[in-house]
């Protein structure tokens, strides 16, 4: 579904990823793990544009997304990200958030799109609160309503970009909830997280990566009970639980 | 909670205005004497006050000067947004790293040079450079001029209040998929305003006043009709004094309406 070659991207003259080969398959759960800096969040956001890669092609549905001709908007729209400061609309209500990109976008008409976010608000727990302005959420809640947003555009991938980096401690278990349910269901995602405990109960892979390269990456039980490179092992021994 | 506090006070603070008010009029009347406010004083001002404004009936000299200077500052107002937003526009597409060519070094230099030199000698410029040889109504000019200044104040005051929104909004935007432009128009520009209209109304404010120099082309403004009366009336006090109560009235309005306008915006913070 995805494939990612020879990724570089540089900042000025930091090089930040350092030729990425990458290959998703619909339906795989993919989560980026890493320590802070090394470029786990560079290579989701080049995934979507978001960063423009210096180098290298990123191919999405046999289309090549690095080529300066692709209508690149019209790609966003099957990818739904989710950032780690959750980025709401602050002037607009919970269902503004949700439908204002996809009643812009003609995906559905302004009588079907109530219908829908209130559909995809029970998804994520938050119904009644679907006239509420951002403001009155907590951190959990807002993150809930940003998946529901993405998910209005009835994606076939996900992004998250440290969905619980965030939020207060109590919060991070109703959103990996929500996270979890959707991999269930059978989306393909990709997830630059933290928590190696969501990352051992749903991804089909792990990536580790550091220093701008792809480690090692390998199903979670193999990843995390037998590391392979020996970075890997001295990252797992830093934030896993002794 | 904070607008419900303010309007239970109101009236309290209205009724000690009032008293104020009562106690300046009573000890003025009680130490007239003191005061030198003996009858032939306010005789003589009397006199003065007949003289400058209601002889010739000079009083309409002051309202058709007002006049003329709220018509240049509404057209220069429209003029200065208009260009302010559009500079505004080119220094954030800029700053957002799109290619304009000369388009942003048309905008450096447009603001270099008016905000650079003095309003007076653009206005002359403006005046006797540009339509030095065209006959054109000095309103008009006095309009253009101060509009061309103000839009240079305006786009400053628009990009500062564009850029001060989370660069997340944008890119949120940008990955449902939304145009630059449709992001920055719903997304963007709407939480944007809640920045930038306070000290709009602070731009015009200060352009109300700074139009009184419009006078320098012959405008016949606020300040330049006082100016006339003292001409006619070799007398300063009476017309100038009023000339800067009449500004101050105005911009005490403005100031009072500023003040509603951005307690609306803060409400909506908390809805």
């Amino acid at each position: 579904m995805i494939t990612v070659k020879g990724l570089e991207k540089r900042f000025g003259d930091n090089l930040v990823l350092n030729q990425i080969d990458a290959q998703i398959e619909m339906g795989e759960k993919i989560v980026v793990v890493g320590p802070s800096g090394s470029g786990k969040s560079t290579f989701l956001r080049c995934i979507n544009r978001l960063d423009e890669p210096t180098a290298g092609e990123i191919w999405v549905e046999n289309e090549l997304i690095t080529d300066p001709a692709c209508d690149i908007n019209r790609v966003r729209q099957k990818m739904g990200m989710v950032f780690q400061h959750f980025n709401l609309f602050p002037h607009l209500t919970v269902g503004g958030n949700i439908t204002m990109a996809p009643l812009h976008l003609g995906l559905y008409k302004a009588d079907g799109a109530r219908k829908r976010a209130l559909e995809l608000l029970d998804r994520v727990g938050l119904a009644d609160r679907i006239d509420d302005y951002p403001v009155r959420l907590s951190g959990g809640q807002k993150q809930r309503v940003a998946i529901a947003r993405a998910l209005a555009m009835n994606p076939k991938i996900m992004l998250f970009d440290e969905p619980t980096s965030a939020l207060d401690p109590e919060m991070i278990g109703e959103v990996l909830d929500v996270m979890t349910e959707l991999a269930r269901e059978g989306m393909t995602m990709m997830v630059v997280t933290h928590e190696m405990g969501f990352a051992r109960k749903i991804a089909s892979r792990v990536m580790f990566i550091d220093d701008g390269v792809i480690a090692e990456a390998a199903p979670p039980a193999e990843l995390f009970d037998h590391p392979k490179n020996p970075r890997t092992k001295a990252f797992l021994s830093k934030v896993l639980p002794h | 909670m904070n607008t419900a506090s303010s309007t239970h006070h109101r009236p309290l603070q209205r009724l000690v205005s009032w008293l104020v008010l009562a106690a300046v009029l009573v000890i003025v009347v009680v130490f007239r004497q003191q005061l030198g406010l003996n009858a032939e004083l306010l005789e003589r001002l009397k006199t003065n006050f007949t003289n400058n404004f209601i002889v010739d009936q000079r009083w309409r000299w002051l309202l058709s000067g007002l006049g003329q200077t709220i018509l240049i500052t509404v057209f220069a107002v429209a003029l200065g947004v208009v260009i302010g937003l559009s500079i505004a526009l080119i220094k954030v597409l800029e700053h957002n790293g799109k290619k304009l060519f000369f388009l942003t070094r048309f905008a450096n230099l447009y603001l270099t040079v008016i905000r650079g030199t003095p309003v007076v000698v653009q206005l002359l410029i403006i005046y006797y450079v540009i339509f030095g040889s065209v006959n054109i109504s000095k309103v008009l000019v006095a309009s253009l001029a101060f509009g061309i200044n103000s839009g240079a104040y305006v786009a400053e005051i628009i990009r500062a209040g564009i850029l001060a929104v989370d660069r997340g909004q944008m890119e949120a935007g940008r990955s449902l998929g939304l145009t630059y432009s449709v992001a920055m128009r719903r997304i963007v520009l709407p939480q944007a305003i809640k920045n930038i209209l306070p000290a709009l109304f602070n731009e015009l404010i200060t352009l109300l006043k700074e139009t009184a120099v419009a006078g320098y082309i012959a405008v016949a403004d606020l300040t330049r009709s006082g100016d006339m009366i003292r001409s006619r009336t070799f007398d300063a006090f009476m017309p100038l004094l009023a000339v800067a109560l009449i500004y101050l009235l105005i911009v005490m309005m403005l100031t009072r309406l500023m003040t509603r306008v951005e307690r609306r915006l803060r409400r909506s913070d908390h809805r």
